[in-house]
């Protein structure tokens, strides 16, 4: 979409590489078509499906929220080529740190659909087992994870460092962290502080913003005059600008520039430019603040509508695997939704655990002190009982 | 056994915590070769390698949240912030990411990180030097928090919170940085968290910590020649607080005068007095007396003695609370 214009804004000239074009058709890219070139047909359909899956399990969460059954839902829709594109090519040692829309990120890094949805579902403050599946839980505070995830990367780069120091190497590539956080959090302060420690420190970390076109109710032009890549050259490291709906770009994207990690050439920035189609959480109301149109010309640039034609044209694939992935998916939503309904609440008193890893005589007594409470409220409740019943007899 | 001062204790304490375990590293601005503003770290660089002591970029957020990256990872980061009133660029770091993290994650991810923040007025410095922001961090579950009022525990406490599974801030009494004191390297002093009885009273229990511990004995010791005898309780932890022996103390004296730099409103000081006043109620033979700053922000300098309690403002208390 145009950007609102700035009066002495200076205008980008960062390219923007696409290598599927809106209308199924592979464009020819110099820097990004080498690393699309071998993507078979069954790893398109592989895509596909992971992201069509996120669609269906999304759409089940806003109708469990919809229900009651959830507390929030924070649609996905509309982004799925830019969120399996980039987590897909990664290694299962790459450590990845989400921000809170990441869903299909979760599904393609092996998250059951159910188990995100115990922290949608008041259950869980987390969800999912960061280290089962290389993945950071998600975080709430815009941008704060992307300093731990250079962190995280300066630790990678220290221990590969230490091994080989020490005469004994590490086997296998080294490896790579990406923090993704979207055009909203990319204002946060300490976004620039990640930025600027990643730097210093020649972290390899990927930066993948998802240039969602809205922070909540705010439009892209209020918070950068320029693409988002171009902040990258200010902090020294190369920013590259891809159609976020096109998942064979957004797929090489990704593995540039986790070569370059692995390189020891991090870190690097993409900004994967698509739309939320939906709501920003089940609690939005986006008629308020953006026109009916806008959403009409996003909507012609579907990303699975786009992979769909172009596996139907370019690859010959036939109705039956749409209609089985489609079934498939609906059986995922509704085992889902069934895992969900049947998910019973947590104790309360397994929240003092939790905090501190050691003893803590604070969090004890307060422990003792509320079970102490809970145990008043039984015996209240007996003595009532025997009342009425003494009063009956 | 060596004599020290507290900033040469916590050097020491430092190095050893290094020397143990190859993943100790100290982050902060200015730390490596020039060895911090107030050369706390001085010659750590020199010893353990520009690796393990980052000079970094100017930012507090960012120091605090790549060490949550390198602590998740399997590192034992230090951070050190310059100075209490540079903090709070790091205040939502360590209040949203540091302290709930392992909550967020049901215990699965532990963050072992420690930062140390240098504290306290009567400095004659300018303004955001010489702050006591330690209940801003108590009032966070999450957090533990040390505060060194010798040489001994300076010296442990560092390689105690570093140690530590949980993410400890160690405020550092800076005005005390040149105190010296006897360090036994052999013999800790036990658990940190735990308050330290350290001048035995029958007449009044005075509460102090960090750079306060020091008034408060002088305190004593002016009221030992009013024939006063006064109990001096180094809390030593803020974040948990060790109710027990307060309380204990005030069983036996009946009187509570608590002392801290930091202003009165709000501060530990309440969390004690109505602490005690629940535990010990028919103990008390006095209200429970706080002496701190006014609601004021840091004044200038050249004022800054009207701030800060001396040792006049807790004989005055204590003359208070005999007086009932």
């Amino acid at each position: 979409m145009e950007s609102r214009s700035h009066a002495g804004a200076v205008p980008s000239t960062l390219t923007r590489h696409q290598l599927l074009d809106e209308q199924g058709v592979v464009a020819e890219d110099p820097l990004l078509s080498p690393y699309a070139a071998d993507i078979t047909v069954e790893e398109l359909q592989h895509l596909y499906r992971s992201m069509t899956l996120a669609r269906r399990v999304d759409e089940e969460g806003t109708s469990l929220q919809r229900q009651g059954q959830l507390v929030l839902w924070v649609p996905l829709r509309g982004q799925e080529a830019a969120q399996v594109g980039s987590v897909w090519p990664t290694h299962p040692s790459d450590r990845i740190y989400p921000s809170y829309r990441e869903h299909a990120v979760a599904f393609e890094r092996g998250v059951p659909p159910a188990e995100l949805m115990r922290y949608f579902r008041g259950l869980s403050a987390g969800g999912w087992d960061p280290e089962q599946y290389n993945l950071n839980p998600y975080t709430v505070v815009l941008g704060s994870q992307t300093l731990h995830a250079v962190g995280y990367a300066m630790g990678a780069s220290l221990d590969r460092k230490a091994a080989e120091d020490s005469g004994s190497p590490l086997d296998g590539d080294p490896e790579a962290v990406i923090a993704y956080f979207g055009d909203g959090a990319s204002t946060e302060g300490e976004v620039h502080e990640a930025m600027v420690f990643a730097a210093s420190y020649d972290a390899p970390v990927l930066f993948f913003i998802q240039n969602n076109q809205w922070a909540i109710s705010v439009p892209f032009a209020t918070q950068s005059r320029v693409p988002l890549a171009t902040r990258a050259a200010g902090y020294g490291f190369e920013g590259l600008r891809v159609d976020g709906n096109d998942i064979l770009g957004v797929v090489a994207a990704t593995r540039y520039a986790l070569e370059k990690l692995r390189r020891g050439e991090g870190p690097v920035l993409i900004e994967a430019e698509t739309y939320r189609m939906g709501a920003h959480t089940t609690a939005d109301d986006p008629t308020k603040y953006r026109e009916r149109e806008e959403e009409d010309q996003w909507g012609h640039l579907d990303p699975i509508e786009r992979l769909r034609v172009h596996l139907r044209t370019v690859h010959c694939v036939d109705q039956a695997f749409f209609d089985t992935v489609a079934a498939e998916n609906d059986a995922v939503a509704r085992q889902m939704r069934a895992d969900v309904l049947a998910m019973s609440p947590p104790e309360f008193v397994d929240r003092f655990d939790g905090v501190y890893a050691e003893p803590h005589s604070l969090v004890a007594a307060e422990r003792a002190e509320y079970l102490d409470y809970q145990a008043g409220f039984v015996a209240q409740d007996d003595s009532q009982d025997s009342d009425s019943e003494g009063v009956g007899a | 056994m060596s004599k020290l001062t507290v900033a040469k204790a916590i050097t020491a304490g430092l190095a050893r915590a290094m020397e143990e375990n190859p993943k100790v590293m100290l982050l902060g601005e200015d730390i490596g070769s020039l060895g911090g503003v107030y050369r706390v770290t001085e010659g750590l660089k020199a010893r353990f390698g520009a690796h393990r002591v980052l000079d970094t970029p100017l930012g507090e957020a960012g120091i605090v949240g790549t060490a949550v990256g390198l602590a998740v990872r399997g590192y034992r980061p230090v951070c050190e912030i310059q100075f209490d009133g540079f903090t709070f660029p790091a205040f939502n770091q360590i209040t949203t990411q540091v302290a709930k993290l392992r909550a967020r994650t049901e215990g699965r991810l532990s963050v072992p990180m420690t930062i140390r923040i240098p504290y306290g007025g009567v400095i004659g410095s300018v303004e955001h030097h010489s702050e006591s922001p330690e209940a801003l961090f108590a009032h966070t579950a999450g957090l533990r928090i040390l505060t060194p009022s010798n040489a001994q525990d300076a010296y442990w406490m560092e390689q105690q919170a570093i140690a530590c599974d949980d993410p400890v801030i160690i405020f550092e009494p800076k005005r005390r940085y040149w105190l010296k004191g006897e360090v036994d390297e052999e013999n800790s002093p036990g658990d940190p968290f735990a308050a330290a009885v350290i001048h035995e009273g029958t007449d009044a229990t005075v509460v102090a910590w960090g750079p306060m511990v020091p008034v408060a004995l002088a305190a004593a010791k002016a009221a030992e020649e009013d024939g006063r005898s006064v109990e001096v309780i180094d809390l030593r932890s803020l974040s948990p607080i060790d109710f027990d022996t307060v309380t204990a103390s005030v069983r036996r004296t009946g009187r509570l005068v608590i002392a801290h730099e930091a202003p009165t409103f709000g501060g530990l000081g309440g969390e004690i007095a109505a602490r005690v006043t629940e535990r010990a109620f028919y103990s008390l033979e006095a209200p429970v007396l706080r002496v701190g700053a006014y609601h004021l922000p840091y004044p200038p300098a050249a004022v800054e003695d009207h701030y800060i309690p001396d040792l006049d403002r807790v004989l005055e208390a204590l003359d208070r609370s005999f007086a009932y």
